[in-house]
């Protein structure tokens, strides 16, 4: 396969970046979208060109490291998987791809396809944790006997591993999506109860203090999300801030 | 309320339910607007009534100034934000893989509803105003009609409203039903709301441009 790659290369966060044709040659459909990206790496290298910096860890959708804006799109054309899981399969002989870093002021870019998304990390921090004390008298969590239904609810909120296309696919640049998964995978349990007023404001001023925008309920978000994370957690944490709100 | 204000998902909330009030006026609106296709007199009536309340002139009215004005104001507060929140544009955005255009374009669609709001206002609230305020005139309760139809004889303000009221269906059809996500209501009847929300969307202002084109065929 042949392709023409356009990809976003910036020197460091400061420097203006650009975008910049390459071609790419015996790309074959079995490969994933970086190992095709390895592979201009090396023709780059050889050339003795700076390679093309972009994030990516555990390769198998699980770390949440790989962050493409492909083709318009975070984790390109294919729905619930991340960059790392999409095969060259999905595109034609002859296509060119555009490649750039998610988009966002809040996710300023480092180098190249590499941008920080340590506001995530912050928002997290804020108060996206049960504080137990865990010095040796904690009670096992299965003693406490929940719904199934709210249990598969926690669960599939938890599972946002943080990747940040619901950001990158926001018109808005919104956290909206990623904040009320982690929200609600403790809103919905009864060990996450007892914090969930505190937990739910800390957590909102911490993603407005980033500079996130606004949500408009577009949707673009819970279809980009490699996990399918659903708007419902946004409705939920909607309820959560307006009723702690009144909680004072 | 100044500092509740100050976080995202109140300003959202505050904009749905502004939104959602302006939706409970629409249907009142039209409501009134309707029974000018049928009754000449008993529009008269009814808008004789409306405009000669007091509770409707000096509560109603206010609050509906106060909720179109909060619902601009808010819109473009929102806005500023959103285009904040991401500096440096993608050089591809592929926005119809994942999301509507109207949704993407509220503010478009807002911003010709605001014009249209202009034209609207020049053409029976400022006048009205004028009328009972103003001139003081002696209050005729056979004229709302006559008033009403001579403004579609013509041809040029009655595609502008027509116009209007096509990007009112767009905005409605994404603002209705999204309205109620920001407040957080999401549940097992979300689904038969959402259907409730779009056919209001599509119904309202299809009748409002059918009671503009009636009275505008209607004196050829």
């Amino acid at each position: 396969m042949k392709l023409t790659l356009k990809i976003w290369r910036q020197e460091n966060a400061t420097a203006k970046g650009k975008m910049v044709d390459y071609p790419v040659d015996g790309i074959d459909g079995d490969m994933s979208f970086l190992e095709m990206l390895d592979i201009l790496n090396e023709q780059l290298v050889e050339k003795g060109e700076d390679t093309i910096q972009f994030d990516h860890d555990c390769r198998e959708g699980i770390c949440g490291s790989c962050s493409l804006q492909i083709n318009g799109e975070p984790h390109g054309p294919d729905k619930l998987i991340a960059t790392c899981q999409l095969h060259m399969r999905s595109f034609k002989d002859g296509d060119t791809i555009y490649i750039e870093p998610f988009r966002a002021k809040a996710f300023p870019v480092i180098k190249d396809l590499i941008v920080d998304r340590t506001a995530f990390d912050r928002i997290q921090q804020a108060w996206g944790y049960v504080s137990v004390n865990t010095s040796g008298n904690t009670v096992d969590a299965n003693t406490i006997p929940i719904e199934k239904e709210k249990a598969d609810e926690a669960f599939n909120a938890a599972t946002c591993i943080g990747c940040g296309a619901c950001v990158a696919a926001c018109k808005n640049a919104s956290a909206m999506l990623f904040t009320s998964a982690k929200v609600s995978q403790y809103a919905l349990l009864p060990q996450g109860r007892v914090e969930a007023t505190e937990r739910v404001q800390a957590m909102v001023r911490q993603m407005d203090e980033e500079g996130f925008g606004n949500c408009s309920n577009t949707g673009a978000c819970e279809i980009e999300c490699p996990k399918g994370i659903s708007l419902e957690n946004i409705a939920r944490m909607n309820r959560e801030y307006l009723a702690a709100s009144v909680k004072g | 309320m100044g500092g509740f204000l100050n976080s995202t998902i109140a300003r959202k909330f505050a904009m749905a339910l502004s939104g959602l009030f302006l939706v409970l006026f629409l249907a009142q609106h039209f409501s009134i607007n309707f029974i000018s296709v049928f009754s000449k007199d008993v529009f008269n009536e009814v808008s004789h009534f409306m405009g000669t309340n007091f509770f409707v002139q000096a509560l109603l009215q206010p609050v509906l100034i106060f909720g179109v004005i909060f619902h601009f104001v808010m819109g473009f507060i929102l806005e500023a934000k959103n285009r904040g929140a991401r500096d440096i544009k993608y050089v591809k955005f592929a926005g119809n893989e994942n999301s509507s255009w109207v949704s993407r374009n509220m503010i478009y669609s807002g911003l010709v509803i605001l014009a249209f709001l202009g034209l609207h206002f020049y053409d029976f609230w400022f006048p009205e105003m004028i009328h009972k305020y103003i001139e003081s005139h002696p209050e005729d309760a056979a004229r709302y009609y006559d008033e009403l139809v001579a403004k579609f004889q013509s041809p040029v303000r009655t595609i502008l409203y027509v116009v209007s009221f096509v990007f009112l269906a767009l905005h409605l059809y994404h603002g209705f039903s999204s309205s109620f996500q920001s407040v957080g209501w999401r549940n097992k009847y979300a689904k038969g709301l959402r259907g409730f929300t779009k056919a209001y969307a599509i119904i309202i202002p299809l009748g409002f441009i059918f009671i503009a084109l009636f009275h505008y065929i209607n004196n050829l």
